[in-house]
């Protein structure tokens, strides 16, 4: 009996191995899973008085878009944030999903660095991130005139990153 | 050629760790001195091939060598110098050389100071040490290569990320891994005294000096975190509860109880079991906070690598260095003698107070922190826990904690009149209470926590400084005795005060920070704003050529009572390569506040470029925020005084007198 009080922190942290076991394994199979698939079916509100939020037929648009997913907190998005503002200045459609942000921070994020976003939809609690599947953020997916996700890009989108993004673009634009 | 020579370096180091390992454990089991001795020869040997490793590296990034993929990624030749250097670090294959040379100098400085150790507990030290760096080198050599090169070689780098181009950062990480490392050897201590089946007060005398090195580090380390966060990020706040920031937070909440468990196994020979446990886990969580970084298993401020061969590299690294230390703990703990015996009410009391409250602290840090994965694992959903969680779990902690560090040092060992103590405190108690009703009254209807945060702060550094007055017998004694008395004060003694003291200065700009008050707005050039009393003028914007980016720099004049006070210069940069944009917030900071300034985007109508732009601008007015840092400052330097009078008193030659005064007092064994 006195043994398990010593043995007892063996244990715990045998289970606790086994949790980070199974949450990894959750993090390698989720990649490829909407690929080729329609887009999470999200409604959400808008971030910005000016700019839609996020709905169903928004993400079918009749031409490929991209659908960027950012925070305010997280630093990576702002690296990647440069790459954006130049895809927009081309007339790429981003759609943003704004991921367990304050709306105060978000806005004055975009406000410092400016808006490459035609849509941006909240999503407070995490829940569309869920739907769609991301590790964490910055995640970009693009999707085809029909809204099916056709590329996915984890991390920050940076410059190097832009030529497979646009060989992908030419495809989505095909069907 | 240097780069390859470093290769071989890292090589030849995981050898070298094999026979520091294998050798001087068989023979400690053995009980064979020869076998024993090369033990700190081994360690000689494995700092050198660190040392050549990383001085290989260093060579690599200050040459611009961009053969090398590892400064290719993370340099360039417009960088300046100091962040050429620490972009050695900058990065995760650097990073982790830099663990291994740190890791290889502690082992090493076992060798050096620890000639009053018994043989075979030297031994095992370095050889455990040595152990846990074999873990660490495979771990590089397998999956973080930082000499792979690139051919053909590019011409130019692709830049460190310019958030991490800044004097804090740059010295962030090597204190939070000398901290983190530190902790490396307390376990190797906590290892090899099971090995022994022996933890007596000597055992403490020896691993003590480690744990308040490794505390110092890391308190360091966490402040220059939090500060660089406070004026980079550009948002006036210091903390975030980021699963990163907990992450290196929760071996120092750890540390902390470790660092007080220690005095108790050393004075009074008690709580022996409970220590070596601390002290293995507390380096479990120094490495789970490298897992949680590298595996990018939780979303994070810093995720910047998400690279699940590492993450798996390292959790079974976790698991092997863990899990053996705490089946090793399963096995021998039971047959440790239990030690002194001692009142709930003692200095000993106290001690295990504060060790109950920190690791009940740690625990709620910990679940905060991972349980957003526990639940996502368990098909749960996703949710995420902020600040409110860590706000209503963390804070009804410190408060008790709080107040019993001030009354602790009062109580004597063994058994103490708690009457007697609060007795000497009446004074405390009535500036405290007074304090807070005083705060209540001026700042009514303002936030709720104030008050009780003067309260801490207040009872914790009078109640600290009233033990010191009654140790030098102030206004009790002529002046001149307490005078005397001061300056021969132990050090320990004087570390404790300056521990305390900072602690309680820390609670006072944390505190403060709730009195924060922001004004964002729109301001043209000549717009004035007022903020706390002064008139802040917007005067205009003008574009500067920086060594690697090209700055907006804003310029705003201070004005007090018409009167000008300050010209402050925030900047926003648009660096090149990598192209980014980040914000230098300009900072005003006086002792009892700072005043803040960040620029923001110009608010341009289109086509629309001229000189009346209206510019997005953030101030803030932020009480007693510098007390934070000024706090961890005197932490920081209440450790090293501490930690001079630990190597005074082991100095060699009074080390058999003093040991033989102390750790016969009251022997168990």
């Amino acid at each position: 009996m006195k043994r398990l009080v010593f043995l007892a922190p063996l244990l715990l942290f045998a289970g606790l191995v086994g949790w980070f076991v199974a949450g990894m394994d959750r993090e390698r199979q989720l990649p490829s899973m909407l690929i080729d698939r329609p887009a999470p079916a999200v409604t959400l509100p808008p971030l910005l008085t000016d700019r839609p939020g996020l709905d169903p037929a928004a993400l079918a648009a009749g031409r490929p878009q991209l659908v960027n997913l950012f925070a305010s907190w997280c630093a990576p998005c702002r690296v990647e944030h440069p790459t954006f503002m130049a895809l927009a200045r081309e007339g790429v459609p981003i759609l943003g999903i704004n991921y367990k942000d304050r709306p105060e921070d978000a806005i004055r994020w975009l406000e410092q660095l400016g808006n490459p976003y035609a849509r941006i939809g909240t999503d407070r609690d995490g829940r569309a991130g869920i739907d769609w599947g991301i590790t964490g953020v910055p995640e970009t997916f693009l999707l085809d005139a029909r809204g099916r996700v056709r590329w996915r890009h984890v991390g920050p989108l940076m410059p190097e990153h832009v030529p497979s993004l646009r060989q992908a673009l030419a495809m989505a634009a095909r069907g | 050629m240097i780069a390859e020579l470093g290769h071989y370096a890292l090589i030849l180091a995981l050898f070298v760790a094999v026979v520091q390992s294998m050798l001087p454990l068989m023979g400690a089991a053995r009980r064979d001195a020869t076998l024993m001795a090369v033990a700190p020869s081994a360690a000689n040997a494995q700092l050198l091939c660190c040392g050549i490793a990383f001085a290989a590296l260093t060579y690599a990034y200050v040459t611009s060598d961009f053969s090398v993929a590892n400064v290719y990624q993370n340099s360039h030749t417009d960088k300046p110098m100091l962040y050429k250097v620490s972009g050695v670090w900058g990065n995760h294959e650097g990073s982790l050389i830099l663990w291994v040379v740190t890791m290889a100098l502690f082992g090493a400085a076992v060798g050096w100071f620890g000639a009053a150790l018994t043989p075979s507990l030297r031994a095992r030290v370095i050889g455990v040490q040595g152990l846990v760096a074999i873990g660490f080198l495979l771990f590089i050599l397998f999956t973080s290569n930082p000499f792979e090169r690139l051919s053909p070689a590019p011409i130019q780098g692709e830049g460190l990320n310019p958030l991490l181009q800044d004097p804090g950062l740059a010295f962030h990480p090597p204190m939070l891994y000398l901290g983190y490392v530190g902790f490396s050897l307390t376990f190797s201590f906590a290892i090899a005294g099971l090995l022994e089946g022996r933890l007596d007060a000597a055992w403490a005398r020896w691993v003590r000096p480690w744990v308040l090195a490794a505390w110092a580090f890391l308190t360091a380390g966490i402040a220059l975190g939090s500060w660089w966060a406070y004026y980079e990020l550009g948002w006036g706040g210091w903390w975030f509860w980021d699963p990163v920031e907990n992450a290196s937070f929760m071996p120092w909440l750890l540390g902390t109880a470790l660092l007080h468990s220690a005095i108790v196994v050393e004075k009074r020979d008690a709580l022996k079991r409970w220590t070596v446990l601390l002290a293995i886990l507390t380096f479990a969580l120094s490495l789970l906070g490298t897992f949680l970084v590298r595996s990018g298993i939780l979303t994070s401020v810093h995720s910047f690598a998400v690279d699940p061969t590492r993450g798996m590299f390292v959790l079974l690294l976790l698991a092997a260095v863990v899990g053996g230390g705490l089946a090793l703990y399963a096995w021998r703990a039971p047959t440790l003698e239990p030690g002194g015996l001692f009142q709930p009410i003692s200095r000993e009391g106290g001690l295990v107070l504060n060790n109950l409250l920190l690791t009940t602290a740690t625990a709620t840090v910990f679940l905060g922190t991972l349980y957003p994965l526990f639940l996502e694992v368990v098909g749960g959903g996703r949710v995420s826990v902020g600040p409110p969680y860590f706000n209503a779990t963390f804070i009804p902690l410190m408060v008790p904690l709080v107040a019993a560090m001030a009354v602790g040092p009062l109580l004597a060992w063994k058994r103490a009149d708690i009457k007697g103590a609060l007795q000497r405190l009446w004074a405390v108690v009535a500036v405290t209470v007074g304090g807070s009703l005083a705060v209540l009254w001026l700042d009514r209807g303002g936030p709720v926590l104030a008050p009780l945060g003067i309260a801490m702060a207040l009872w914790l550094i009078l109640g600290t400084l009233v033990e010191v007055a009654e140790r030098i017998a102030l206004f009790k004694a002529p002046m001149s005795t307490s005078l005397r008395r001061l300056v021969n004060l132990p050090r320990a003694a004087v570390g404790l005060t300056l521990g305390h003291v900072g602690c309680g200065l820390a609670i006072l700009g944390m505190t403060g920070s709730l009195w924060t008050t922001e004004v964002i707005r729109a301001m043209r050039p000549g717009d004035v704003q007022q903020l706390a009393g002064y008139d802040i003028r917007f005067d205009g914007v003008e574009e500067r050529r920086g060594a690697n980016f090209l700055s907006e720099q804003g310029t705003f004049t201070v004005m007090r009572d018409n009167a000008v006070v300050w010209v402050l210069k925030p900047e926003k940069r648009r660096f090149d390569s990598p192209p980014m944009v980040t914000t230098e917030a300009a900072i005003k900071s006086r002792l009892f506040y700072d005043l803040y300034l960040v620029l923001g985007e110009p608010d341009r109508r289109e086509g629309a470029r001229a000189a009346s732009d209206r510019w997005g601008v953030r101030m803030y007015h932020e009480p007693m925020v510098p007390f934070i840092w000024l706090g961890a400052v005197v932490m920081v330097i209440g450790g090293l005084v501490s930690l001079s009078d630990r190597r005074f008193r082991i100095g060699a030659p009074t080390r058999r007198a003093v040991p033989a005064g102390t750790a016969t007092g009251a022997p168990a064994e």
